[in-house]
């Protein structure tokens, strides 16, 4: 069906993040609209959902161009549950920016570029097109270049060089990687991809253009052996932007993977899929290793997003309907427990006034709610029934048991072992004993009002997983069988 | 043509790699202003390089030019411009905030 809703989750963020750019000088206005934006943006995103999983996936086919030759925004099951996941980011980062969003930070065009990130965000998810996937990929990174470097500290530049240079020269590689895949197939719409490449079987040629694109998507991903960027410059913005990066950067390089890997390349899974297993299984390995080595309470974090990853491509790697579904349980719980665990660490770090762990102690007794919260966002991380973290590691961990990886799913749980035990390092490091300092400012109330409402639903997720799991089942049913997908867009 | 517009493209992304393994920090950025002009000759070559034909298919018209990576390179011109010209603010910010422009300097562990 086509439908100019498609376009909404994008056109939003993007007309009103350009409408803020004029208010920069007028932080209350600013934040006023800030919120009706989330807030309009979350209904439509609900409203496109319902949409989709009641009548089927809705297209539109822009300027009347039909499938193949014009450009398509393609809202499926999946791209319509990562939309409505990153509005709930959207929605709690609004309410984590009334604390923590500084006059400065206003002034510095922080709300036009957090929309102009959601927009990009959005628009990757929606697309069906795979140039278009880059030029979504730009417009997110480029809003995530702004973003980083607010504040313009020393060390803020420092390590957003690093980011911003790793990142473009992943993207120059995206765009060489899709001529090469335009010279092979005469296309770039995915679904057309998909069918062309089935046709001759995914040649020679074609698998290695795959892994290109496993490489591009790997470095957005963080993943062995491409995460060095990673950990250090999402420490150095403020927590809500670490947040957001934490919450949906990575995560658009996983979709993009579950998509591509599910719809185009997906003939020749011995080459390609066995591999992502190996990949997945070392990037949990070296993610825990680097949350075990600091005592600096944001690059625990940091690292934690790595295994994570590790945990996703695990499920795209097995290649089943049933771990598939886990990825995308994972993703969307995975983005929900970053943003809290970000939002906590970013409080615990102004309550505390350092970063360093083995400063702080007994914040218990000053801050119990933050104390609490963060002990209940430590057990949904490392996937304690009954929490949502469970579900998602336990279809992962079951599809790779039943292909066979044992090794990997073997590493999966002791990595999880690991990361409780990283993550709890945290709490007992820093709300258990004396008190060893005064905590130099009081816990923001509505910073802590967002930590909650996304660990309730993380909770929510784990506990109502009965009535979660059929749609997240259903999108995973679509991917495992891409003729669906294909006809769909194509019409035939 | 296709073969000579492929080696210069070869030879664009060479120099950009050589440059962006430098250690200074303008030569990086060079390099990867190098790399993306690669990457946009890379793609027009994609299209097969047909001269003087109309870029339309007409009915009946069995030899024409792709406008497609046309509009592909179009979009990656802008994007590359506007990434570029913000590296090299950045760059200089970067000087002028550590007092270094190696990248071998621009390291640190330090809790700031």
């Amino acid at each position: 069906m086509m439908s100019n809703l498609v376009f909404l989750p994008i056109f939003i963020p993007l007309f009103f993040g350009a409408l803020l750019v004029f208010f920069n000088k007028k932080q209350k206005v600013t934040i006023n609209i800030s919120f009706l934006v989330v807030l309009l943006s979350f209904g439509v995103s609900i409203f496109l959902s319902y949409h989709v999983f009641s009548d089927g996936p809705l297209i539109l086919e822009t300027g009347g161009w039909s499938a193949p030759y014009g450009i398509i925004l393609v809202a499926d099951k999946l791209s319509v549950i990562m939309i409505l996941a990153v509005n709930v980011i959207a929605l709690t980062a609004a309410i984590f920016a009334l604390s923590s969003v500084t006059e400065k930070m206003v002034q510095h065009y922080f709300y036009p570029l957090f929309f102009l990130l959601i927009a990009g965000v959005s628009g990757a998810f929606l697309t069906g097109d795979l140039f278009n996937l880059f030029v979504f990929f730009e417009v997110l990174l480029m809003a995530s270049y702004g973003l980083i470097i607010i504040g313009g500290s020393k060390h803020q530049f420092r390590e957003s060089v690093k980011y911003i240079l790793l990142n473009l020269f992943s993207s120059i590689l995206f765009v060489t990687t899709v001529a090469f895949l335009y010279s092979v197939t005469g296309t770039v719409n995915m679904a057309q991809l998909g069918e062309r490449v089935a046709q001759v079987e995914q040649q020679g040629i074609l698998t290695g253009i795959g892994i290109l694109l496993f490489i591009v998507f790997a470095t957005k991903g963080a993943l062995f052996p491409l995460y060095f960027w990673l950990p250090k410059s999402y420490i150095v913005p403020s927590p809500i932007v670490s947040a957001l990066f934490g919450a949906l950067l990575t995560k658009v390089g996983v979709y993009s993977m579950l998509r591509v890997f599910t719809l185009i390349f997906s003939h020749k899974l011995e080459l390609t899929h066995t591999f992502f297993i190996w990949i997945a299984t070392i990037t949990m390995i070296i993610g825990v290793i680097g949350a075990l080595s600091t005592s600096n309470v944001k690059l625990i974090i940091a690292y934690n997003i790595m295994p994570a990853i590790g945990f996703m491509l695990l499920g795209i790697g097995t290649f089943s309907a049933e771990s598939l579904a886990g990825t995308i349980y994972y993703l969307v719980h995975d983005m929900a427990i970053k943003a809290a665990l970000f939002f906590l660490a970013g409080l615990l770090v102004w309550h505390a006034g350092t970063s360093n762990l083995k400063k702080m102690g007994g914040y218990i007794k000053t801050a119990p709610l933050m104390g609490w919260m963060f002990f209940i966002a430590s057990l949904i991380l490392a996937g304690i029934p009954p929490f949502s973290g469970f579900i998602g590691k336990y279809l992962l961990l079951r599809g790779a048991m039943d292909e066979g990886y044992y090794i990997a799913a073997g590493v999966g749980l002791l990595s999880s072992l690991l990361i409780l035990f990283s993550v709890i390092r945290i709490f007992i490091g820093a709300f258990w004993g004396e008190l060893k300092e005064e905590p130099k400012q009081a816990v923001k109330t509505s910073g802590l009002a967002a930590s909650v409402v996304l660990i309730a639903i993380s909770v929510l997720l784990g506990v109502g997983a009965e009535w979660f799991y059929p749609y997240v089942q259903a999108a995973a049913d679509s991917l495992i069988d891409p003729q669906i997908y294909i006809d769909y867009v194509l019409k035939e | 043509m296709e073969i000579l517009m492929s080696i210069l493209a070869g030879t664009l992304f060479a120099a950009g790699v050589y440059l962006i393994l430098q250690k200074q920090l303008l030569k990086i950025v060079l390099g990867t202003a190098l790399l993306s002009h690669g990457a946009h000759l890379f793609i027009l070559t994609m299209g097969k390089l047909n001269r003087g034909k109309p870029p339309i298919l007409i009915e009946g018209v069995k030899n024409y030019t792709d406008p497609l990576p046309q509009a592909l390179i179009l979009t990656s011109i802008v994007i590359s411009f506007g990434v570029t010209s913000f590296l090299l603010v950045l760059a200089y910010r970067t000087y002028q905030s550590n007092k270094t422009d190696m990248m071998d300097q621009l390291r640190g562990t330090d809790d700031e």
